[in-house]
């Protein structure tokens, strides 16, 4: 995972570079806790750019990060999200919470 | 047309959940034969890494045990059976229902049989608490010329 922090908009954008299921996730999850309780953003973005493929592990992990980040009072959102992943969020109905947005 | 060939094969390995990529990516290797689209590939990943998954987190809680997975092309479908000998499934219909997850503190989803039921076109479950579970799953993988033929239907 990538993690880019801008102070001055105060904008997280976590860019995830891995396939996401069960066994990968624990890792993004630790990492990106401790990004968003470092910055507390007033909004997270996840890229999945790099991501080739995701189960029903990666709709678990953005929920658990939406509840940490909405805690603290920040948006979420996503973006580059392809098509066989976003099949998955559909399902999830997630994304009535977490828009998946055009471009950073 | 596309050439009726059956085939076979089985893969054991422990319930590590560093196994959970090497699982679909063999599956998906050997279901390739079929020549799928990506995206019939990307649904048969997705609902392979599922089965292996429930195995690792449920039938085995973490504890080692080994996983089967059995692949049989025929009559130019991808059928798929997955099973543990861990500890079962109470209640099968609850399992299947969309959101219900037993391990909410994992943040698991409960999306995974709902997944390989709409990815796949057949799924099956059967357990027997305290002896195992055995998830079958099958797919038909069109071929090109049909995929064109479909149209004038």
């Amino acid at each position: 995972m990538k993690v880019k922090y801008d102070t001055l908009d105060k904008l997280l954008v976590l860019e995830l570079t891995e396939e996401i299921d069960h066994h990968t996730t624990e890792k993004i999850r630790r990492r990106a806790d401790y990004e968003i309780q470092r910055h507390i953003p007033r909004k997270t973005i996840f890229d999945f750019s790099g991501v080739t493929f995701m189960d029903s592990a990666g709709i678990g992990m953005v929920i658990g990060r939406y509840k940490v980040i909405s805690m603290l009072g920040g948006k979420v959102a996503m973006i580059n999200v392809k098509p066989n992943v976003r099949k998955i969020f559909e399902m999830s109905g997630i994304l009535k919470i977490i828009p998946i947005e055009d471009c950073a | 047309m596309k050439d009726i060939t059956e085939n076979e094969m089985t893969l054991e390995f422990l319930s590590k959940s560093n196994n959970e990529a090497f699982a679909r990516v063999t599956v998906a290797a050997f279901v390739s034969q079929l020549d799928p689209t990506i995206e019939e590939l990307s649904d048969i990943k997705t609902a392979v890494s599922e089965a292996v998954t429930n195995c690792i987190i449920h039938g085995y809680e973490d504890k080692q045990g080994i996983i089967k997975i059995k692949c049989k092309i025929f009559a130019g479908s991808i059928h798929i059976e997955i099973s543990d000998n861990g500890k079962g499934i109470k209640d099968i219909e609850a399992a299947k229902t969309p959101l219900f997850t037993t391990k909410p503190n994992l943040e698991r989803s409960g999306m995974g049989f709902t997944i390989m039921e709409s990815f796949m076109d057949e799924m099956k479950v059967e357990s027997i608490v305290g002896l195992g579970t055995k998830v079958t799953m099958k797919k038909l993988i069109k071929s090109k010329d049909e995929l064109c033929s479909e149209t004038t239907n």
